[in-house]
């Protein structure tokens, strides 16, 4: 029997970049394989050229043994090819039903909608797959693991016998992962078959049946959970040995650098995102906030750094009261802010390297005197830095655009570690990075520690704040529901506490 | 929205995604090929185009191709001369008659008598005289886009530029020139500066889009200017022109009659310069650019966005000001109702065409100069209407607007383009 899809030296350049270098790939029915690879190894235009929003340079596609040209997603979609998108394009404000039907719309008497029918076949694939979802609930309702469900349902609605998953965990608790693997197990057992992008090797070895790696847009090597381990998948997806474990010295923490009380803040909407938040960060510590996205951390960190108005509470950096304090004062009291979204905050991806690297220092001596910048001044720092943090970048005055995702990092670390700096704010610091810009970081992150600067780190990625912090609080619906010292976290202690189980609850679970 | 997510989330690994506005990207394009290419392309283009239209509208030209099966030389000539003649007697109407400038040229060299030569330039001197006040339109446009703000109010910062000038100009007299003429001319300028900072303000505290609030304040300069010149700043007679300016207040002439072009010539010239120095080499105009490229990332580097755009808003208004005031100061020297033929809305044009760079923006107000400059000969001589010029003109910013008409017509590559779908991915799992 053929295999349920092949590749054959598939081939996708965009100027300048070979995404894609003569790929060849086959998934076998009833299979999990995980393409595994950094950001920018080329998963992602695999997998559009697959679902037809790219079309291929070069090479063949074949599904069940039949040569096939996929032209746009609805013939992906005609030819049983379902994809499981990461950011979910979903209705919020439309049932689980009617984002179910939405383009492929069952009606009655040819113009109304027929909602009964798809609610009732959603009902029979919710039971048979073990997906958990009501279809009568608006999808804005729902939590994030329901909202992927209803996106896997959809796809299976269609019909897929081949379903995509793009990074499926990124938005998830730990918890919410675990559901996860028993609904794709489940789907394989009924003889789908499986591809799961990611780059988290923990999750690879668990789930996958072969491993693909992937690594500047060439197929590096196939192999198994069995073959492999995740120090060697390491290896083949950086191309190099690479430390996973991040060394350090126990912390010496002294004097309180960050002190908040009571903090509350509003979001955009208008609602309380931060209920009264209350914790202290010494010099020489890591203090990590574990918490899924989207739990008010991003509204915390803001309301810190001076970018989000604070309702009520207080905020004090090494004694001043930085409450009602703009950006740049927090800025010159000696905080350093390495922002969650780097593209929206930390760059102006127009602007040179150079510039971008005193993007909050640029009105000062030497780089500036009386009306006029100082080129001269402002070049050559971005020389020392460029050299002293490793950034790759043909020259500083390139747009800071031209750059890759680890190395765009690199220049915001450069610029915000250079300074004389007491707090370090880092949110998300390596989102998105490839394992050997996340090792960099890192290590530079617990230097800044070593050298006595309180560091608040806030990651949602548990791995991150459980090998960098000295203590770790962890945050569930705007509330810091606990802060306990790094030894004593466990994976499932901080998974429980991020999905809003208090620890007394815990207990009274275990007796 | 979400669904763009997809196909963007691929760049955002090879080129990270534009987050710049669409008015940003199509303003203030980054490719520096594509800013200085396109242009050039499209107003070739454009004079093709213009070309054609001027034959099609040419009944001379349509006989001789109805009998192009007997005399197929003959229509393929006249299309030759008509296309020719006119294009010809635009250059001259822009420029001067060749012959005449080396003619009055050899005289001055000769005789030391520069008024033959003066006489041969005068249509090169109005091209520059039109251009002038598209210099200072243009660049306070570009300033706005520079900083990611669309002033539409251009026009009607001209009107109460012209009318603060006009008004220091007849009101005060007695006032030596090296005094007089600065004073009308700050006036101009404090006066755009309020018309177009008021809009700022409205954004900057309020949120109220500039667009909007921009075309308010040109309504509110039209009927203001019409009031005054119905009663307040009308002239004795009760016609509605306001009392001519004093001589003090003049911008005095370059090279003296009959060339009109004068020292706001020069003046905008220096404007243009300013503007570069200081969106390039200033703390405060890097701000400005932040702010326009990227307003999270100023925000976040401390740069405070209310006072910024303010400040471009103001700045923007004074540019177009001036404008208004240079023609009242250097042309008019009064001011009549709708003194400035829509230089406002033109100046968004330019700015588009100079790609939002001061330099950019002089040349293309250089180029509108002198096709309007040249029409009107083009009209009387070759009998080609004035109307063709404004064809020409739209085309040209069509084609800058759209430029992938352009690439796709001198098949050049776009270095930015990424996969071809991207634009149709509407269709959805």
């Amino acid at each position: 029997m053929p295999p349920v899809l092949e590749l054959r030296g598939v081939t996708k350049t965009f100027p300048g970049v070979l995404a894609n270098d003569h790929i060849d790939l086959t998934l076998n029915e009833g299979e999990i394989l995980a393409l595994l690879g950094e950001n920018g190894a080329g998963k992602t235009t695999l997998m559009n050229v697959l679902y037809g929003l790219y079309s291929p340079d070069e090479g063949e596609i074949f599904i069940r043994g039949e040569k096939v040209s996929i032209h746009s997603p609805h013939n992906a979609i005609d030819l049983g090819v379902g994809m499981v998108h990461q950011h979910f394009m979903l209705v919020p404000v439309f049932t689980v039903t009617e984002n179910v039907m939405l383009g492929v719309e069952s009606t009655k008497a040819g113009v109304f909608l027929d909602r009964a029918v798809v609610a009732e076949r959603i009902r029979e694939i919710s039971k048979r797959f073990g997906l958990k979802v009501d279809p009568d609930t608006r999808v804005e309702d729902l939590s994030v693991g329901a909202q992927q469900r209803v996106e896997i349902i959809k796809v299976l609605y269609r019909e897929a016998n081949i379903l995509i998953f793009d990074e499926p965990t990124a938005v998830l608790t730990p918890q919410e992962v675990d559901d996860l693997f028993v609904v794709i197990r489940s789907l394989v057992e009924q003889g789908k078959s499986l591809i799961f992008i990611t780059h988290k090797l923990n999750e690879v070895m668990s789930i996958a049946d072969r491993i693909m790696v992937l690594r500047n847009g060439k197929m590096v090597g196939t192999t198994t959970p069995e073959q492999a381990t995740e120090a060697s998948l390491a290896c083949m997806m950086v191309g190099r040995e690479v430390l996973l474990e991040v060394e350090k010295k126990p912390a010496q923490p002294s004097e309180v650098v960050l002190q908040v009380r009571d903090l509350c803040v509003r979001d955009d909407r208008h609602l309380l995102a931060v209920k009264g938040v209350s914790f202290q960060v010494k010099a020489g510590e890591v203090l990590g906030v574990a918490g899924v996205q989207g739990n008010g951390q991003t509204e915390l960190v803001e309301a810190l750094t001076g970018l989000r108005k604070v309702e009520s509470g207080q905020v004090t950096i090494v004694g001043h009261d930085t409450t009602t304090a703009s950006p740049r004062e927090i800025t010159e009291s000696g905080s350093a802010h390495v922002p969650e979204d780097r593209l929206r905050d930390g760059l102006v991806l127009t602007l040179s390297v150079a510039d971008n690297l005193v993007l909050n220092t640029y009105y000062q001596a030497p780089f500036s005197k009386g009306m006029a910048l100082q080129p001269e001044e402002i070049n050559k720092a971005a020389r020392e830095r460029v050299e002293q943090f490793d950034v790759r970048t043909p020259s500083t005055s390139v747009p800071v655009s031209n750059l890759s995702g680890g190395n765009q990092q690199k220049v915001i670390v450069a610029r915000e570690f250079s300074r004389p700096i007491k707090l370090l704010i880092a949110s998300q610091p390596t989102r998105g990075l490839d394992v050997g810009s996340i090792e960099y970081i890192h290590r530079r992150i617990i230097q800044k520690r070593d050298e006595g600067c309180a560091v608040l780190l806030v990651s949602p990625e548990l791995e991150e704040v459980m090998s960098l912090s000295d203590r770790i609080a962890v945050v569930f619906e705007g509330k810091i529901l606990d802060i306990m010292p790094a030894e004593q976290a466990t994976r499932e202690k901080l998974g429980l506490l991020m999905a809003g189980v208090q620890e007394s609850v815990q207990e009274a679970a275990a007796v | 929205m979400s669904q763009e997510e997809q196909p963007l989330k691929e760049k955002q690994e090879e080129a990270p995604p534009e987050r710049r506005s669409l008015l940003q990207r199509i303003f203030v394009r980054r490719s520096r090929r594509s800013a200085i290419l396109v242009p050039i392309l499209a107003v070739f283009t454009a004079l093709v185009i213009g070309a054609v239209i001027i034959l099609i509208s040419t009944p001379a030209v349509i006989t001789a191709w109805r009998n192009f099966l007997s005399a197929p030389g003959e229509a393929l000539s006249l299309t030759w001369i008509t296309v020719r003649d006119a294009y010809f007697t635009l250059f001259q109407g822009a420029f001067g008659s060749p012959a005449d400038i080396v003619a009055g040229f050899q005289a001055w060299v000769k005789s030391g008598d520069s008024k033959a030569l003066r006489e041969a330039l005068r249509p090169f001197s109005e091209s520059l005289t039109i251009s002038t006040p598209y210099i200072f339109a243009g660049l306070g446009v570009a300033l706005g886009f520079q900083g990611n703000l669309f002033n539409i109010g251009a026009e009607g910062q001209i009107f109460i530029g012209g009318i603060a000038s006009v008004f220091v100009g007849y009101s005060i007299s007695g006032l030596p020139m090296i005094i007089h003429l600065p004073l009308a001319l700050l006036a101009g300028i404090l006066a755009g500066v309020v018309w177009g900072a008021i809009p700022g303000f409205l954004k900057a505290r309020t949120g109220a889009h500039e667009v909007i609030n921009t075309i308010m304040m040109n309504y509110i300069a039209f009927r203001l200017t019409d009031f005054l010149l119905s009663g307040p700043m009308a002239r004795p007679d009760g016609l509605p022109i306001t009392p001519e300016i004093k001589p003090s207040a003049y911008l005095p002439l370059l090279f003296g009659q009959p060339m009109r072009v004068h020292w706001g010539f020069i003046l905008a010239l220096g404007a243009a310069f300013v503007v570069y120095w200081f969106l390039w080499k200033t703390p405060v105009g890097m701000e400005i650019r932040m702010t326009g490229q990227n307003l999270h990332a100023a925000r976040y580097a401390g740069v405070s966005i209310s006072v910024i755009i303010v400040l471009t808003m103001a700045l923007s208004g004074a540019l177009a000001g001036l404008a208004g005031t240079n023609q009242v100061l250097g042309v008019d020297h009064r001011l009549v109702r709708a003194f400035s033929t829509g230089y406002g809305f033109d100046s968004i044009s330019l700015a588009l065409l100079g790609n939002s760079h001061p330099f950019g923006v002089v040349l293309a107000s250089l180029l509108f100069g002198f096709l309007r400059g040249g029409a009107a000969r083009m009209q009387s001589v070759a009998g080609v209407p004035v109307e063709i010029i404004r064809i020409i003109q739209g085309l040209i910013i069509v084609f800058v607007a759209a430029p992938e008409i352009i690439r796709s017509l001198y098949r050049l590559k776009d270095v930015k383009k990424t996969g071809p779908v991207v634009a149709q991915t509407t269709e959805q799992s």
